[in-house]
This record gives C-alpha cells, structure tokens and sequence, in this order.
C-alpha cells in the first residue's frame, strides 16, 4: 500500500503530480471542444430543419460524414490532414518551413466535428419538439425572426435538448482519451508514460479509468444542477 | 348526378406553383451545398487523380486482410457481449437488492470509462500478472493483442448491450406478464414467448447503434498493435507517407457504417410491419 502512495505522490518521484497535469489537459480539451460542436451542431440542426432543400442536403452530408468516421480516423485525418494541407500552402507561397501542428487544436477540431454531428442531431429532434405556433406566435407579436429564435425557441429547445446533449458531453469527455495517440499528454497519456517506466500498467491504468469515472460523476452532478437550473422555466403543476 | 354537377360548377383550378424567389437562406443552402458537395468532390478527385496502381498493389491486400479483422473482431466481440449481457441485464432486473447494485456497479465502470482505457488495462495490465498466468494457462490467451481487444470489447459491449436489454424489458408492460401468468404460463416461458419477442423489438434501434458503436471502436486495436483496416492504415502511412491511405481508410469505414445502417433501417421495417396501420 505504501508503494502506491509512493507511485502516486506529487513528489518528483511519485506520479501524481504529471497525471494530475493529465486531468487537467484532459478537462480543458472537453470544456474547449463543448462550445465549438455546440455552436456547429446547433447551425447545421437550423440547417436540417430549414425548407430549403439544398441546406437540408448539405446538412446531412455533413452528419452522415462525420457520424459514419471512427473518430480515431477523424482525428489522424484533421491531424495529418491539416500538416499537409498547411505545408502544401507554404510551398506554393515559396516558403520551405513545416509547421508542427498543435495536437491541442487537432483534437479540438476533430472532436468537434464528431460532437457537431451527433448533437446537431438531439437539436434537430428538440426543434421538432416545438409547435409551429410558437415561431407563429413570435412573429404575431412582431418579433423579428431572430428574436424569436432568441427569446422564445432557444430556452424551450435547450430544455428539451439538454438530455441529449448531457449524454453526448459523457461520449465527448471519453473520446478525449484518443488525443493521447497524437501525442496530447491527457490523463491516458501520462499514466501510459508513467506504466512503462514504473513497469506497474495494471496500477496506472486502473487509476486511469477511476479518473474517468470521477470525471463522469462529477459531470452527473453538474449535469443535474444544470437540469434543475432549466427546469424553473417550466410551467408550475 | 356528379355529371349535372361537373357541368353545372366549373372543377376549379389548381393554385398557380409558388414561385420561388432568390433570398438569403436560398444563397445560403446553395453556397453550403457547392462547399460541401465541392469539398467531397475535390477530395474524390484527388483520389482518382492520385491513383497509383503501384500502392494499390502494394497496400490493397493488406487492407482487404486489415478488413476481415476488424469484422472478426468486431462479430466475435458482438457476440461474446450479447451472450454475457442477458445475466447481466437479469442481474439488474432481479429484486434482489445486491445483484442489483453489483450489475449497475458493471455496467457504470464499463460504460463510464474509455474504451481505449479499458483496452489498455487489459493489454498491459495483463503482461504485469504474466506469471500468475502463465501458472493458470491463461497467458498463452492474453499474450496475443487479438485476444486482449476481443476480452476488453466483449466486457464494454455486454455493458451497453445490457442496458439496451434492460430498457427493452422495462418497456412491455407489465400488464403483459399478468395476462401470461393468468394464463398457465411459468415466468421462464412468459419471458421467452411473451416478453422477450416484444422487448426485442424496442431494442432492435439502440443494437444497431451499439454495433456501428463497436465498429467504430474497434479503429483503436490499432494501438496495441493489430493489425486492422485502421493498423494497416497507419503501417501503409507510415512507409509511404501518402495522405490518400487515409482517405482509402475513411471510404472504406463510411461505406460499411452507411451499408450496415441501410440493412438495419430495412431489417427494423420488416420485423414492425404489423405495427404499422398504413399498407
């Protein structure tokens, strides 16, 4: 037992300090990626409900792309992608630098896109949760279509969508753990590097997985104050 | 009569089409679509334009081979975790308390933890216990990075498949085992005959999601080294330096997601025909 406690002290000999590091990159990427598939999965829902055809089209290209990707893929495709894309442009610029990319940013985006997909998705069906009347009503009372959206879709939509939406934040809080392979030093990461080195895998990577799993209670609990913080906007029975 | 009143009343006429004008949201949709259609495009060229019989040659056999392991690995793991999640679903159906609490604690460390986590533990975790099992017998089994991807996904799919199962079960209503039990049947046969056919069919979504779930999953064996559509990719990458490997890979994986979506919308519109009113 005493072992284990050496192995996992924030000392310079112990562990704790770089997994505790690992947390924290692995927390700071989720809270990153949220706003962005939250905002992208909201405009490609708008476009998914709209008549008009071809943004319908667009939009479900867009989902069934990034739905049907393994994200592993996902990630190494905006990964490399991206370092090829920007050298190609630097070479026809006349410019012979390669540019690391950021395996931060990489992750970002690449889980961005996957939340996008899924959560444009639990939008879409809030959207059709919501009676015509409403916009309807919106405009009766001369409010410009913005303002409707703003003032009286949007906090109805959030309610309806925000089981969805807390589901997908679990998947999202899980996937960062693949970032670890474009070398981010997330929780997986350093606990893998610490493994190798201490030779105690079964240890680090059991600690790993309870770290996830505090992460996922943690993230109940926020979940239900954010559910309670909503549900006062619902009509007293 | 309908020919006194067809020459009497003029049928009136259809409303003239609703001409469609140019807006913003129009300009929109059209710039959206040429962005997205062009981005597809452009990259479906690039592959046609990149061809090159020789990495074809090279790297195609082994991304058929990379293939046929991600769909054994992905059956026997399907089939394993189908198989282990019926006690587990009992257990959290059962009255008693403990069984119940045990099988949630499962499913909750299964389901609330990643997969590649999960993999790793059992890869490495298992090297760490090699003499424990090599005296059990069981190393010969754990040595081989297959073997360790299929015992992780197994445990993670049962988990899920449980609580698909679960739902499933909780969805007939009760009423149904009352009208079994009114009528001779034990709880056993009143499962199987009764329950189980109509829980099936409110599970049958949520499984097809699990196994594209698993199929997508299923990308990160490559990690601890097989040697799947995904490891071939990354071998085939790393040696050629060729951004289309990916691409290949990515192709490949849409189509069998879009392939297997398509054969379970079909499957679930055949097996609920009889719920449907319309012909």
């Amino acid at each position: 037992m005493d072992e284990v406690l050496a192995l996992l002290s924030l000392s310079d000999t112990g562990w704790g300090d770089e997994i505790a590091s690992g947390v924290g990159v692995t927390i700071s990427l989720a809270l990153a990626t949220l706003p962005l598939g939250l905002l992208i999965g909201f405009l490609v829902a708008l476009a998914k409900q709209s008549e008009e055809q071809t943004l319908r089209l667009a939009g479900n290209i867009y989902t069934t792309v990034f739905r049907g990707l393994p994200e592993l893929l996902t990630l190494f495709l905006v990964y490399f992608g991206a370092q090829i894309g920007i050298r190609q442009l630097l070479l026809a610029m006349g410019s012979e630098t390669t540019i690391e990319i950021n395996s931060f940013l990489a992750g970002m985006v690449a889980l961005g896109l996957v939340f996008s997909s899924f959560s444009s998705e639990v939008f879409l069906s809030a959207f059709r949760a919501i009676p015509r009347g409403q916009y309807e009503g919106g405009y009766a009372i001369g409010l410009s279509r913005f303002q409707t959206m703003r003032l009286i879709i949007l906090p109805q939509l959030i309610r309806i969508a925000l089981p969805g939406l807390s589901n997908l934040w679990m998947i999202l809080l899980k996937d960062t753990a693949l970032v670890s392979v474009i070398g981010l030093s997330d929780i997986i990461r350093q606990t893998g590097i610490a493994a190798r080195v201490t030779k105690e895998a079964f240890l680090f990577f059991g600690v790993a997985c309870l770290l996830y799993l505090v992460l996922a209670i943690l993230s109940s609990v926020a979940i239900g104050a954010i559910n309670h913080w909503a549900a006062k906007g619902d009509a007293p029975r | 009569m309908t020919a006194i009143v067809n020459e009497h009343i003029q049928p009136a006429l259809p409303p003239p089409p609703v001409r469609r004008r140019w807006n913003g949201t129009r300009t929109t949709g059209w710039i959206a679509l040429v962005a997205m259609v062009g981005m597809l495009a452009g990259l479906g060229l690039y592959l046609i334009l990149a061809w090159d019989s020789e990495l074809v040659a090279k790297y195609g056999p082994k991304y058929w081979k990379g293939l046929q392991i991600t769909l054994g690995l992905v059956a026997t793991s399907l089939v394993f975790g189908a198989a282990m999640s019926l006690p587990v679903a009992m257990a959290r159906l059962s009255p008693n308390r403990a069984v119940g609490a045990l099988a949630y604690c499962y499913v909750y460390l299964f389901r609330g933890t990643p997969l590649l986590a999960q993999v790793f533990l059992v890869y490495y975790g298992a090297g760490e216990f090699r003499p424990e099992l090599q005296s059990a017998g069981l190393w010969l089994f754990f040595r081989d990075p297959w073997n360790c991807a299929v015992f992780a996904f197994a445990l993670n799919t049962a988990a899920y498949q449980a609580e698909i199962l679960r739902g499933a079960i909780q969805s007939v209503a009760k009423g149904q085992w009352e009208a079994a039990e009114a009528l001779g049947l034990t709880r056993f046969q009143a499962f199987r005959k009764i329950i189980l056919p109509q829980a099936l069919i409110v599970a049958l979504r949520p499984y097809g999601n699990e196994i594209i779930l698993m199929l997508k999953g299923s990308a990160i064996v490559a990690i601890i080294t097989v040697l799947d559509l995904m490891g071939e990719t990354r071998r085939a990458y790393s040696r050629s330096f060729d951004f289309q490997t990916y691409l290949w890979a990515a192709v490949v994986y849409l189509l069998m997601v879009e392939t297997i979506r398509n054969i379970w919308e079909r499957l679930e519109k055949r097996l609920t025909r009889h719920l449907r009113r319309d012909g």
